[in-house]
């Protein structure tokens, strides 16, 4: 910060220097005695009048882009900015155009200094988006709280958090009860409350009042340090576009050097003009630096990243973010993600009365642990289930038994076996026949229902073009029950594992160029799939090293609808990214050509430092954009 | 063995790419990230390297490219 309010203090003691030098200049009668002739006499005092305000000027705005320019020659540097910028201006003092050469290192300095105020600015509001290390932990010892670093944090040490302070590391809370904001972890902004019981991610700020927790994970383990590993190294990962931009640099400044030396020889070999000439290959070198290239790029898709990572999409670098932008065909597993992972109850058909077959079901299914049953459960009201003997019959159901009366719950195999009159029923998921003292109630239909909004979320990719494949290893009748519900393109039922990989593999085959194949899965079996596809997202928060380590995008939150969101920000930075290579070789390859032609000769090197610096800038504010 | 610098007064994006080319040509350096963005530098090095010789072998490459340039490792 020091560094930077002398820089100003420089350039604005220049400035004024300068300003003075061109009001001496221009309004004084050393005006006219340049106008005589071809230019000044050296032994002419008059000159000196003029020479030294002006160079002084520029040595105070300039002297270190001297120095370094120096040292660059020593190492042999010579396509270095500053020694092509010095380069520049000492062409312009020998050709004793001193205003220009004073001027133009004034203005590149000026340049200098507010794309280092913005690149700087804009680094700390990415960084500031992915602030969520915590910065200590008070852990209870021998009764007393101490103040320690998150990572020294033992597991099963006591911690207390107060309100306003993040959770150190994953751990379960053991006395008390607050909210907390988990929005920086999954971009969800409703608080969540906790209570005794409860696991709390590391990282989650406490809203209201004091609880204490004990460690389940050290400091490494947990999930803040995970979100912090992942983003933080997304840069590692270049996108095609960043390669493009690198690559495209190193040739960039040689090339417009050599046209450089070119135009200051060729021309006028033939036409004459020496110093015309001259100063337009001067020109160039203003603008042979790539900075605004270079510096606009990875800015963008840094941009882009935290920008995902705050809505809770952790995407692991721009190439990962690049390629999420060309996905046209997505494949979707079904159990955890399509649909919600768990049995609940669709619908009741009861013979007679709902309430009755319920409450029998109840009875039966009240202590069994099988997914199908505690969905049963929970969906009915409580009655009283003693004296009721219960035997599980294997691939039947369940039998409830009480004296004289029994009560049946199970498929229509049990029905049958029992001898119980029912009415047949196709449905969604698996079919419960309830029956009781020999006499059919009803039936009940549990299934995985699809999430609330699979159907939308399906619906909007198809309309831009998506081609929508659900995949997975459940029977048909479940699968197909589903893709209909939500309206995928298409299904496969019934595959293992490797099947699902050979699917993957097989339209990754078909894929045309400029597209991409897209695997959404919850990441506990499907790993390797989530690995194959050109991006790999998996659902629901940093649960699984194995599907952190596979995929490309972590969907923090389990909702479809980021996939959109995160395509929505992909799409966006790309659109940046495009935006600003195409501005900032435009404007140089315009003024490289107006500078050659002579068109814009009376001012063409305070042209060539705007294109330099300023289209630098106009990229960072663009880039920035992404943020939001 | 992996390492992390800060480098201080890193201005320029494509000197960062520049450092990072030029460091991990060296001998010694298994891998190295610059990240102009979050003026950091991810260095690893290679095993049974000798790790003084190739960070002030490293620290010369920074210098050569950004002369005020510092690393403080993290």
């Amino acid at each position: 910060m020091k560094r930077e309010k002398k820089r100003l203090i420089r350039i604005v003691v220049a400035f004024v220097l300068f300003a003075v030098s061109m009001v001496l200049y221009k309004l004084t009668p050393l005006r006219s005695v340049a106008a005589v002739g071809e230019g000044w006499n050296v032994t002419d005092y008059r000159f000196y009048l003029y020479a030294i305000p002006f160079i002084a000027a520029y040595l105070i705005a300039g002297y270190d882009v001297i120095v370094k320019a120096a040292k660059n020659l020593v190492s042999g540097r010579l396509l270095d900015e500053n020694f092509l910028m010095v380069v520049a201006t000492f062409g312009a003092i020998a050709l004793l155009d001193l205003p220009e050469a004073c001027g133009v290192m004034l203005f590149y300095q000026v340049g200098e200094l507010f794309q280092r105020y913005a690149v700087g600015k804009s680094r700390r509001s990415i960084a500031a988006l992915m602030d969520i290390r915590p910065d200590v932990a008070r852990v209870v010892k021998d009764g007393e709280e101490v103040l320690l670093s998150p990572e020294e944090v033992e597991v099963g040490d006591v911690l207390v958090v107060r309100a306003g302070e993040r959770v150190p590391v994953d751990a379960v809370l053991i006395e008390g009860s607050c909210d907390f904001d988990v929005s920086s972890l999954t971009g969800e902004s409703v608080p969540q409350s906790a209570s005794s019981g409860d696991g709390v991610l590391s990282g989650s700020i406490d809203v209201n009042g004091e609880v204490r927790l004990r460690a389940l994970k050290k400091y490494e383990d947990s999930t803040v340090r995970k979100i912090l590993d992942l983003v933080e190294n997304a840069a590692a990962k270049k996108a095609k576009a960043e390669n493009f931009i690198t690559k495209f640099a190193r040739y960039y400044t040689p090339v417009v050097v050599a046209a450089a030396l070119l135009i200051a020889i060729l021309p006028p070999i033939f036409l004459g003009e020496w110093g015309e000439w001259i100063k337009r290959a001067l020109t160039f070198l203003v603008v042979s630096c790539p900075c605004a290239l270079v510096i606009s790029v990875p800015l963008s898709f840094f941009g882009g990243i935290g920008g995902a990572s705050k809505k809770g999409i952790l995407v692991k670098g721009g190439a990962a973010l690049e390629r999420l932008a060309e996905v046209d065909v997505f494949l979707f597993d079904k159990t955890g993600t399509i649909t919600e992972g768990r049995f609940s109850v669709v619908e009741v058909y009861p013979a007679d009365k709902a309430k009755d077959i319920l409450a029998a079901a109840y009875i039966a299914e009240g202590a069994s642990n099988h997914p199908i049953a505690r969905s049963v459960v929970e969906y009915a009201s409580p009655v009283s289930r003693e004296g009721y003997e219960v035997k599980e019959i294997a691939g039947r159901g369940v039998k409830a038994v009480r004296g004289e009366e029994v009560i049946l719950v199970g498929n229509a195999a049990l029905m049958e076996e029992e001898g119980v009159a029912f009415d047949s029923r196709q449905g969604l998921g698996s079919v419960l026949y309830v029956a009781r003292g020999g006499k059919y109630l009803g039936c009940v239909t549990v299934s995985d229902a699809p999430k609330d909004n699979a159907k939308e979320v399906i619906a909007s990719l198809k309309k831009e073009g998506c081609r929508t494949v659900l995949l997975t290893g459940d029977r048909k009748g479940a699968a197909e029950a589903v893709a209909r519900t939500v309206g995928v393109d298409e299904w496969v039922a019934e595959l293992l594992p490797q099947d699902k990989a050979a699917w993957v593999e097989k339209l990754l085959s078909e894929e045309k160029k400029g597209g991409a194949v897209c695997f959404v899965g919850d990441g506990i079996n499907d790993a390797p799939v989530l690995a194959m596809a050109d991006v790999g997202i998996s659902m629901g928060g940093v649960g699984s090293d194995a599907a952190i380590e596979a995929s490309d995008v972590v969907l923090m939150k389990d909702d479809l609808s980021a996939i959109i969101e995160g395509r929505k920000i992909a799409a966006k930075t790309m659109r940046i990214v495009r935006e600003n290579i195409f501005v900032a070789l435009g404007v140089k390859v315009a003024v490289l050509l107006l500078t050659a032609l002579g068109v814009t000769s009376a001012f063409a090197m305070w042209l060539a430092v705007f294109a330099d610096v300023g289209v630098a800038m106009l990229a960072i504010l663009n880039a920035m954009r992404t943020l939001r | 063995m992996k390492k992390v610098y800060e480098l201080t007064d890193l201005c320029c994006a494509s000197c960062a790419a520049e450092i990072e080319r030029d460091v991990k040509k060296l001998e010694g350096v298994a891998a190295c990230n610059v990240n102009f963005i979050m003026q950091k530098m991810t260095l690893e090095i290679s095993e049974g390297a000798d790790e003084k010789s190739v960070v002030k072998a490293v620290t010369k490459a920074v210098r050569r490219v950004e002369p005020d340039c510092e690393l403080v490792e993290k």
